[in-house]
């Protein structure tokens, strides 16, 4: 089991969304986050004063999924959320120990 | 009875209400997300605290007896004696003048944001109310300094000076912010903030011919010129200056020119209002970067618009007053024959107003830091005033 973050543009949010329901993803998790990477800030200029936005908003998906489905979520979200250009963020992996549902109490594949 | 002219009275009297969740947003906008509710309620509560003491004891204070030139007495308190006799006409005129008096102190509210106290300011209003609006607003409107010959027609010098500089002496007692400034964190909120200032401005200009006449008429029209030319001028000054026509450059804009043909607008015609509001623009547009020079932290820039703007349109009707067009019992000014005379008493006006204004608000305010303190906790100021101050958030997001 793992879980799959994507750190994607928010106006990006739906073309993802749509694309991993198309791969059969039943569930997904997204928070609007700030952050930045090598895009880096931008300056806005109010009133004549300079102000330095160092944190950009984006959005942040999270996605726990069975090993078999990785590659598959992977390359929605890639070209759902792809620009070509600098900033369109980035997806990582990473292992999921214990998976419960707190419903039934169920756990492991069976809770994804 | 003339029922056109109470029907606009009272219609303005609620047109100038409105301008106070019109101010209320054109500053919560600009403020940032975690304090925006200290903002409005900062504005709010001028018009809870306000009314009950205009009707109590400041329109006694600030009007009666007449013949008085620096102080009203204590005759017309709770109204005593007035009536819906005869045309009813002073009880639309008492309500309309009560909202100028709540909207005044919520103009100083954009200077403190971020930082001050809301049990500071909730003593600061009712006592900066009566140390400083009455008096101005009695010496103006039939006291010694408007019988020397200065005239104010909705309020540039009582209302937009008195606040603007009081807002200055705020600001140097009170400190800077230990936070970095933010830019505003909704211009949506500051745009429709302006447009409902501006609607509102209608009734605080237009109905201070205190009558459905010409003068109103005109009043109007000024009042819509003069926001729209200043409008225009900011916006080009920082599109050429800075690269971008931005949307808090026009609705700054917008209010300096409101703010500047407050104290014209019945005086003024022709090209004037275009004129003010062309010039209030562009000076407002420059002196909003005074506080960066100078090092006072003025956050929304009350200093840089209405004290500026108050000054530049007040100081204007010395020279373009009209009393022909209006069939006016003011002089003229220099633009239409008259002599230096009404620029000069509109510089004693404005400078009288600006000594007892700071002096006063100086002097509240380091009582007030001396007492019960001004200032929020640095944690307090670092998590925002909406929760510390109020018990409550603007934004929350998972709904």
């Amino acid at each position: 089991m793992k879980l799959i973050t994507a750190i994607v543009k928010p106006f990006k949010l739906d073309d993802v969304k749509d694309s991993l329901k198309a791969a059969g993803i039943q569930g997904i998790t997204v928070s609007e986050v700030r952050g930045f990477g090598r895009q880096g800030g931008h300056t806005e200029t109010y009133r004549g004063a300079e102000y330095k936005i160092d944190f950009v908003p984006k959005v942040r998906f999270e996605i726990v999924v069975d090993d078999s489905q990785v590659d598959a979520v992977v390359d929605a979200i890639k070209a759902a959320a792809s620009t070509g250009k600098i900033g369109d963020g980035k997806i990582w992996v990473s292992n999921v120990d214990r998976i419960i549902r707190i419903r039934t109490g169920e756990e492991g594949s069976d809770a994804i | 009875m003339d029922s056109g002219n109470m029907a606009w009275v009272l219609i303005s009297a609620a047109l100038v209400l409105f301008m106070i969740p019109g101010l209320a947003f054109f500053y919560g906008g600009m403020d940032r997300s975690r304090n925006v509710l200290n903002m409005l309620m900062m504005n709010f509560y001028c018009v809870l605290i306000i009314p009950v003491l205009w009707v109590a004891i400041g329109y006694s204070l600030a009007q009666t007896p007449f013949d008085n030139d620096f102080i009203g007495g204590f005759d017309s308190f709770f109204l005593k004696d007035i009536t819906v006799a005869g045309d009813g006409m002073s009880l639309a005129t008492i309500a309309f003048l009560g909202m100028f008096a709540a909207i005044t102190p919520a103009l100083i509210s954009g200077a403190v944001a971020d930082r001050m106290k809301f049990s500071a300011w909730a003593i600061f209003v009712p006592i900066w109310f009566l140390l400083v609006y009455v008096p101005i607003f009695k010496w103006i409107y039939g006291g010694w300094l408007g019988q020397r010959g200065s005239i104010d027609f909705a309020g540039g010098t009582a209302i937009h000076v008195n606040a603007g500089i009081a807002a200055l002496a705020a600001v140097l007692v009170l400190g800077k912010r230990r936070t970095t400034p933010m830019p505003p964190h909704s211009m949506p909120l500051v745009m429709i903030g302006t447009g409902i200032l501006w609607f509102g401005w209608f009734g605080f200009n237009a109905g201070s011919a205190l009558a459905a006449n010409g003068q109103a008429a005109q009043a109007f029209m000024n009042t819509f010129l003069a926001g729209a030319a200043a409008g225009l001028a900011w916006v080009l000054t920082e599109w050429l200056r800075d690269g971008h026509p931005t949307n808090l450059g026009a609705a700054s804009g917008i209010v300096a020119g409101l703010v500047a043909i407050t104290p014209a607008a019945g005086y003024v015609s022709g090209p004037a209002p275009i004129l003010i509001g062309l010039i209030a623009g562009l000076a407002c547009c420059y002196a909003v970067r005074l506080k960066n020079k100078f090092g006072y932290d003025d956050a929304l820039d009350v200093v840089g618009v209405h004290f500026v703007g108050g000054l530049v349109g007040s100081l204007l009707i010395g020279f373009f007053a009209n009393p022909a067009f209006f069939e006016g019992s003011f002089d003229e000014g220099i633009f239409y024959g008259g002599d230096v005379g009404l620029l000069v008493e509109q510089a004693i006006a404005n400078g009288t107003a600006i000594i007892w204004s700071f002096a006063l608000t100086f002097a509240i305010m380091v009582a007030l830091k001396k007492t019960i303190g001004v200032r929020v906790s640095q944690e307090t100021e670092s998590t925002g005033l909406d929760l510390s101050e109020h018990g409550e958030t603007a934004y929350h997001s998972a709904q």
